[in-house]
């Protein structure tokens, strides 16, 4: 189970996080955790990638309601008053675009990658 | 529909339709032609004084909406209610543009209508984004939606005008903008046939019809449809919110008219990063928040649209 505060951390890093806690070996994918932030009608950064297994949570910093929306309905948020947030984990590699419904001039990309062996011994 | 107007004025007259706005400083404005001209101070009096079907505009009350560019929405709701209550001219209903609430909650709605009914006035409405977070569109229209369509759009007649409430608020495209919907446009058309081309169509719906701000989603993906089946007709006049404040453009025989919001307002086009709330002085916000009252003096082709903030 990743904590709120590991979310966080792994927001203030960068934008992917690749060191994962090892604490549960029969684990089978890596954990990981990143954020995107919606800001001013914008979803920051707009284009993240991250490794498959990595859970997304996008937190809303504005004073008006926003969704996560999956353009191929993989995945929807309820709409997310201020601070409120929404966690996707990301499974499978691939480019995974999303937008906002109540706005749907605000859009956002998740690129997914698969984890290589490199990956996993680090 | 038949229409009381006389001989077949509506396209025979197809002149550049006139349109008065009385602006919150009580400046009377003629457009004619896109050009807004400026006829002098008017009162309160003279404005009242018009004859005809006079109905009133309100919108994006937001009820539930409690941060810093508005703590008590619903206050403000309350004091353009009675504002509409305080009018000379007692109009003869509302017309809601959408965003009742902020967050689709059962008690947003509640409170809504707790103050909105103190007008003891028939209120037509349509739903903004606010108004359908729920994905079925349940609250909205158990409340609301008697009598219409898909998502709640419909029709009425009123004084020889023919009113259409429409929805583009559901069912948006990644990348877009408002959205009607095939089904919608079809169902529009159909009931467009109707009617007379003399007929005063008054469309009333959320987002804007026309293309305010793109880049921030002001405007509606297929309107143009819906302009199009509205080209025949010799005087028609959309009414929208969602931009929380007043703008105007006058195409042809089309006015486009949108209100201020009841809540609070949001930026010029391009002048913030982003469209969100805006907060100004606490003693100016009551300035920039406010009704609208539309006049229709029959065999003039021409609704009186007068915009009245809640504050001098
Ligand atoms: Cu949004």
């Amino acid at each position: 189970m990743r904590t709120i505060s590991a979310l966080r951390i792994a927001a203030a890093l960068a934008v992917m996080l690749v060191g994962v806690p090892r604490a549960v070996a029969a684990q089978p994918a890596p954990a990981a955790a990143a954020e995107v932030e919606i800001d001013q009608f914008a979803f920051v950064p707009q284009r993240i990638t991250v490794k498959a297994g990595t859970t997304v949570t996008w937190i809303n910093d504005d004073d008006t309601p926003h969704t996560v929306a999956s353009s191929s309905k993989l995945f929807k948020s309820k709409a997310l008053d201020t601070k409120d947030k929404f966690s996707f984990t990301f499974t499978t590699p691939g480019t995974y675009a999303y937008f906002c419904s109540l706005h749907p001039h605000m859009t956002g990309v998740v690129v997914v990658e698969a984890v290589t062996g490199a990956d996993a011994t680090q | 529909m038949t229409s009381d107007q006389g001989e077949e004025r509506g396209v025979s007259r197809r002149k550049i339709l006139e349109c008065m706005t009385w602006a919150g400083t009580g400046v009377l404005w003629t457009v004619v032609g896109g050009m807004p001209r400026s006829l002098g101070i008017m009162g309160e009096a003279a404005a009242a004084g018009a004859s005809g079907l006079t109905f009133l505009q309100i919108s994006d009350s937001h009820v539930g909406f409690d941060k810093p560019a508005n703590p008590n929405a619903l206050g403000t709701l309350e004091e353009a209610i009675s504002k509409i209550n305080a009018l000379t001219v007692r109009p003869s209903f509302i017309i809601h543009t959408g965003d009742i609430t902020h967050l689709s909650k059962p008690s947003e709605f509640d409170d809504a209508d707790r103050i909105i009914s103190q007008a003891r006035l028939d209120v037509h409405y349509v739903p903004g984004e606010h108004d359908v977070l729920d994905e079925d569109v349940k609250l909205y229209r158990n409340r609301y939606g008697r009598g219409s369509k898909g998502a709640g759009w419909y029709s009425f007649d009123a004084d020889g005008v023919h009113f259409i409430g429409l929805v583009n608020v559901v069912d948006l495209k990644a990348g877009g903008l408002g959205n009607l919907g095939n089904e919608q446009l079809e169902w529009l058309e159909d009931d467009l046939n109707g009617c007379a081309a003399s007929t005063p169509i008054v469309v009333f719906a959320h987002i804007p019809l026309w293309s305010v701000y793109p880049t921030w989603g002001w405007g509606t993906e297929d309107a143009a449809r819906a302009l199009d089946y509205l080209k025949r007709f010799g005087s028609v006049t959309v009414l929208n919110g969602h931009i929380h404040q007043i703008m105007q453009k006058v195409e042809g025989n089309v006015t486009f008219h949108t209100a201020m919001s009841t809540a609070f307002p949001q930026p010029a086009p391009g002048a913030a990063p982003s469209p969100g709330p805006m907060k100004v002085a606490d003693d100016k916000l009551r300035s920039v928040l406010g009704i609208t009252d539309v006049t229709f003096k029959r065999g003039q082709q021409r609704l009186a649209i007068i915009d009245q903030p809640l504050q001098r």
